[in-house]
């Protein structure tokens, strides 16, 4: 592609490497760690499910045992295998007998490594099948209803109730929403535990649960149906639960799911090691699972400002790519973040805009990149925010983004209503349509006001890798490199859960996921 | 629909201006005319139309009058309509508590501060509870403000810390009590439900269990709080909307400067 922004693609080559120097270090630690969400997700792959009397999940429950026994090291998936082989129940038995008290899985008699490996391997297989049966459904459903065309129209749904989330989700999908993400209840990132069943009551949005995935999901299907469209549906991967939330969402067929590899860290003060460890084999199930991952660098614009700190972004964004490639994640599901949040008072603040949005799109030429509507500056003032979604879906069309994150006008007022939603889609729509092939017609001036931002943005953006990679990521995280905000390597939520593998650690699923499509 | 926009209907009523009968303003005193959009959970029609119109009758309008509608979804019509209220309210009768004091730039508040307190103010924020949103409390402390009003971050006079989001009560007190704050602030954006309002007060109920409540000013703010609210749940003041860095710090000083002449 002939770059409309002369960008030198030496220079983004460089600050690529340097963003995978700063990855592979990281990724180290992970792989010698586990934590207690990792090891719920193989409980979960192993096929536990449900909740115990006190409403407890299961996973919860096995992996409290070995922690409170003092062999989390050892993970839940040698234990477990272990139990099968040395009894015949199920993993789901065993989990229930845990939870009754009526056996100690620690305590069985260690089996050899053939015997546990054979009572282990058709487990694996059919969760496995489970996965790529969801993945193969969907494309099936792609190949047959066909889809929308990019950029993505992609709408929120927030009742707290997941039956009337349904009701609003359908009405988006024939306003014409592509893709639809039902928000998480405030709060839920910080339990560590996924929540079990249907839900109807949340605080600015709906509990992700097992449950309410499927309900969503056999909503949109049905609706997809109707309007001759796949619909796409998309949830959060962040928090403490991150790969569970990532498992979950594999075995119910979400499409989306926004998985950040910092997010929690900067914005929910969750533990920085934790969280390497949790986005690293979240990042490989939604790899497996076809799923696009969004990342969340447009939360650094609603601290920072979004002028000043547009080079933040784009080294978050490089990071955030080398960490997903780790994963055996595929470009065409990075779902790379950024943000229209310029101070609209700002002279000129749409060409600069229009410049970071090409700049990305030349830099990460295949992913679908999440583009995030105005929020800071939303006042409500609904009439002018509607102008603000203009540009910004001007932006969006001009420089054929991936994923378009509607801006609402009632944004800062409430949850979306339904006809808020008509009114962005609307909006969206028009402009897509009126200006479809702009980006295609209009080339920037040389050593003008638009290229000139571009170069700048990334010439600061390869100044703060490089300090990054001088310092490690997580150094960098305490010294606030980030959204100016400091986070100490053993403060925050959730360190208590991390422990280093032990001898006989078994994760067999990283492999298989990361060797097989 | 294009005779409403040269409409000839009579404006046979009274166009001087009189505060004790206040009514909406379109183009013409007293005309009365109000927009308003909404939603009916009715499929699109003639009848959803006349229900629309009955509706707007019964909220008080005159001349009630459907001027776009649309059916978001089977079931569900989306409504623009205009009307003439027929109500008024006497302006010159209204009592609305505000927050009493004058507001000063922030080189005036350092000053205020050098000179009647002495030593700097110990301002201590954050978004408690489960509200995740820090966009509000960022814009008062942060360094850089909001919308070219510095943050209390940049005051000389002024040591502020911004605690972030989901801070439970319990640790946002006795963080309080660590750095010693003579002032707390409290963003509460999620709304939902009401649940801001319950956090809120068990914030009270907890100073006031620790026997701290006297002791600090006691100050919340967000998008829908209001100086009323704020003091019915037992706080000192109340910041809503467009309300910046300096209505916060000239209220907190002055305030402060207050309360120790009083003892």
């Amino acid at each position: 592609m002939q770059s409309k922004l002369g960008l030198d693609f030496n220079r983004v080559e460089y600050a690529r490497s340097l963003a995978a120097s700063i990855a592979a270090k990281v990724q180290k630690f992970a792989d010698d760690y586990t934590t207690v969400t990792v090891e719920r997700t193989l409980c979960r792959l192993m096929g536990i499910d449900g909740v115990n009397q006190n409403e407890v999940p299961l996973p919860n429950v096995v992996v409290d045992e070995l922690k409170e026994k003092g062999v989390l090291s050892h993970g839940a998936i040698f234990y477990i295998a272990n139990a099968v082989a040395n009894t015949g129940f199920t993993p789901q038995n065993i989990a229930e007998k845990i939870s009754d008290g009526s056996i100690d899985i620690t305590r069985l008699p260690i089996l050899s490594e053939n015997k546990i490996t054979a009572a282990l391997e058709p487990i694996v297989k059919d969760s496995i099948t489970r996965i790529v049966e969801r993945r193969q459904r969907r494309e099936e459903y792609i190949n047959t209803l066909g889809e929308g065309t990019k950029p993505y129209l992609y709408v929120i749904v927030a009742t707290g109730n997941i039956y009337e989330d349904a009701i609003q989700a359908e009405a988006a999908a024939r306003q014409g929403a592509d893709i639809i993400a039902v928000i998480r209840t405030t709060g839920q990132s910080l339990l560590d535990y996924v929540p079990y069943g249907a839900t109807t009551e949340g605080f600015g949005g709906t509990f992700a649960t097992q449950e309410n995935f499927r309900i969503m999901r056999s909503a949109l299907d049905k609706v997809g149906e109707e309007v001759g469209r796949y619909i796409r549906l998309c949830n959060y991967c962040s928090g403490l639960c991150m790969p569970e939330i990532a498992v979950m969402g594999a075995f119910e067929g979400l499409d989306v799911m926004l998985n950040d590899a910092l997010y929690g860290i900067l914005f929910r003060d969750i533990n920085m090691q934790r969280t390497m460890v949790d986005q690293y084999f979240s990042r490989v199930i939604n790899g497996f699972a076809g799923v696009i991952i969004n990342t969340g660098e447009d939360n650094y614009l609603t601290t920072a400002d979004a002028f000043e700190e547009a080079h933040t972004v784009l080294a978050s964004d490089f990071i955030n790519e080398q960490l997903a490639l780790l994963a055996g994640l595929p470009e065409e599901q990075m779902g790379l973040g950024h943000a229209f949040e310029m101070n609209p008072n700002t002279e000129n603040g749409f060409l600069y805009e229009l410049s970071q949005a090409q700049m990305l799109r030349e830099i990460f030429p295949k992913a679908p990149l999440k583009y995030m509507p105005p929020t800071k500056f939303m006042t409500g003032n609904i009439f002018r925010g509607h102008i603000q979604d203009a540009l910004f879906n001007i932006a969006g069309i001009w420089t054929q983004q991936g994923i378009q994150l509607l801006g609402m006008p009632t944004e800062a007022i409430h949850t979306p209503f339904m006809s808020d939603r008509y009114l962005s889609i609307e909006n969206a729509r028009y402009i897509f349509n009126n200006l479809k092939n702009i980006g295609d017609e209009v080339e920037f001036k040389e050593d003008g006001l638009i290229r000139n931002r571009a170069k700048t943005v990334l010439e600061n953006s390869i100044k703060t890798l490089q300090r990054i990679d001088e310092e490690g990521l997580f150094n960098a995280l305490e010294l606030g490199l980030f959204a100016d905000v400091k986070r100490p390597k053993n403060g925050g939520k959730g360190l208590a859960g991390v422990s280093a593998k032990g001898e006989n650690y078994l994760n067999p699923f990283i492999t298989l996921m990361k060797g097989g499509k | 629909m294009s005779g409403g926009l040269y409409s000839m209907t009579s404006k046979e009523f009274d166009k001087t201006l009189d505060l004790t009968k206040v009514t909406p303003y379109g183009d013409t005193m007293n005309d009365g005319k109000v927009q308003l959009s909404f939603t009916l959970p009715v499929p699109e029609g003639g009848e959803a139309t006349e229900a629309a119109k009955q509706l707007l009758r019964k909220m008080g309008f005159d001349n009630p009058q459907v001027v776009f509608f649309k059916e978001l979804t089977p079931g569900y019509t989306f409504f623009n309509c205009y009307g003439n209220c027929t109500h008024s309210v006497d302006y010159t009768s209204i009592y609305v508590p505000k927050v009493e004091s004058e507001i000063m730039s922030m080189e005036e508040t350092d000053s205020f501060i050098k000179e009647n307190i002495g030593r700097p103010l110990v301002v201590v924020g954050a978004s408690t509870g489960t509200d995740a949103h820090t966009v509000g409390i960022d814009a008062i402390i942060n360094m850089k403000g909001y919308a070219g009003h510095y943050g209390l971050e940049r005051y000389e006079m002024i040591e502020a810390y911004n605690l972030g989001s989901q801070v439970l009560n319990e640790d946002f007190i006795s963080k309080a009590i660590e750095l010693k704050a003579d002032a707390l602030l409290v963003s509460q954006t999620v709304t939902q439900k009401d649940v801001h309002i319950k956090n809120l007060i068990e914030l009270v109920e907890l100073l006031e269990a620790e026997g701290l409540r006297d002791k600090v000013i006691l100050v919340a703010g967000g998008p829908r709080i209001s100086h009323e609210l704020a003091k019915e749940i037992g706080y000192d003041a109340g910041f809503g909307m467009n309300s910046y860095a300096d209505d916060v710090a000239s209220y907190i000083a002055q305030e402060f400067a207050r309360r120790q002449k009083k003892q």
